[in-house]
């Protein structure tokens, strides 16, 4: 098939009306077509972080990445469940609550700052070990980084049916939360680049 | 001489990054800031955002107090 390489002549010769209407037509065609696929090709700038664990390093590891990806301008859902629902407690209520939820509640770290670490916690020398070399290393804290988070924008989703069963109540938690299940976690990491079960 | 400083010195990963961004948020196409920052990561961190967000790293020096320049793009 001859093209305007090989004969660049033949665009001099035909009428620029003619042109025109062919690059307009096919301009219409394309965006007809890929007008119809760009509903799949989209993908917003999020990242998704399921926290699941309440352990002190893995919550720091969270709450580090969550912050660096909205400072990379990124939306960031980070979706709280079992375990780590206790990172966004704020107050321990008992009040109202059935035996099981009571000793559940007992059981559980009070909050972000009574959170262990995974390794060497030998019954709290660790965390007390580790959380001074952090500090001393001017490392922020853990609550500290939560509070970054909201002010930045992170959206913080708290699974509902884990608060059920580890007898969490909204009121025990901080400000701010949206709540849900997993289709929220599956809504928001369906069109995130970057997603993490933690 | 860049038209802001920001002191990252007592700061630690991911807190240098967090700080640039909300200082460059402030800023106008064309200015520069200039941070000086002691955690490790630094060099890699600042080099990874600007790219990922478009902006120019104009100056890096290295140090036990590293100094880097960035130029707000868009």
């Amino acid at each position: 098939m001859p093209n305007d390489t090989q004969h660049p002549q033949a665009a001099s010769t035909i009428d620029p009306a003619l042109l025109d209407y062919i690059d307009k037509t096919v301009s219409a065609k394309l965006d007809e077509q890929f007008g119809a696929i760009s509903g799949q090709l989209k993908t917003t700038n999020r990242a998704t972080i399921v926290v699941f664990s309440n352990d002190l390093d893995k919550l720091f590891a969270a709450f580090a990445i969550a912050t660096g990806a909205a400072a990379a301008q990124m939306q960031v859902s980070m979706f709280f469940t079992f375990w780590g629902l206790t990172a966004l407690k704020k107050k321990t209520v008992l009040k109202g609550k059935s035996i099981t939820e009571k000793l559940m509640t007992l059981f559980l770290p009070s909050g972000p700052a009574d959170a262990k670490p995974s390794k060497m916690n030998m019954l709290g020398v660790g965390q007390a070990f580790l959380k001074h070399v952090m500090k001393k290393k001017n490392v922020s804290d853990l609550p500290d980084l939560i509070t970054l988070a909201s002010q930045l924008g992170v959206r913080m989703v708290a699974c509902q049916t884990s608060m059920d069963i580890m007898g969490i109540r909204k009121e025990e938690l901080i400000e701010g939360l949206d709540f849900g299940g997993v289709a929220t976690y599956i809504a928001d990491a369906a069109d995130s680049k970057i997603t993490l079960f933690i | 001489m860049a038209d802001k400083f920001l002191d990252c010195k007592q700061l630690r990963c991911p807190m240098p990054i967090v700080k640039i961004s909300q200082t460059i948020k402030q800023m106008s196409p064309g200015e520069t800031l200039e941070v000086e920052a002691i955690d490790p990561a630094f060099k890699a961190d600042v080099k990874a955002w600007v790219q990922q967000l478009g902006h120019e790293l104009v100056e890096f020096t290295n140090g036990a107090v590293q100094k880097a320049v960035i130029k707000k793009v868009r």
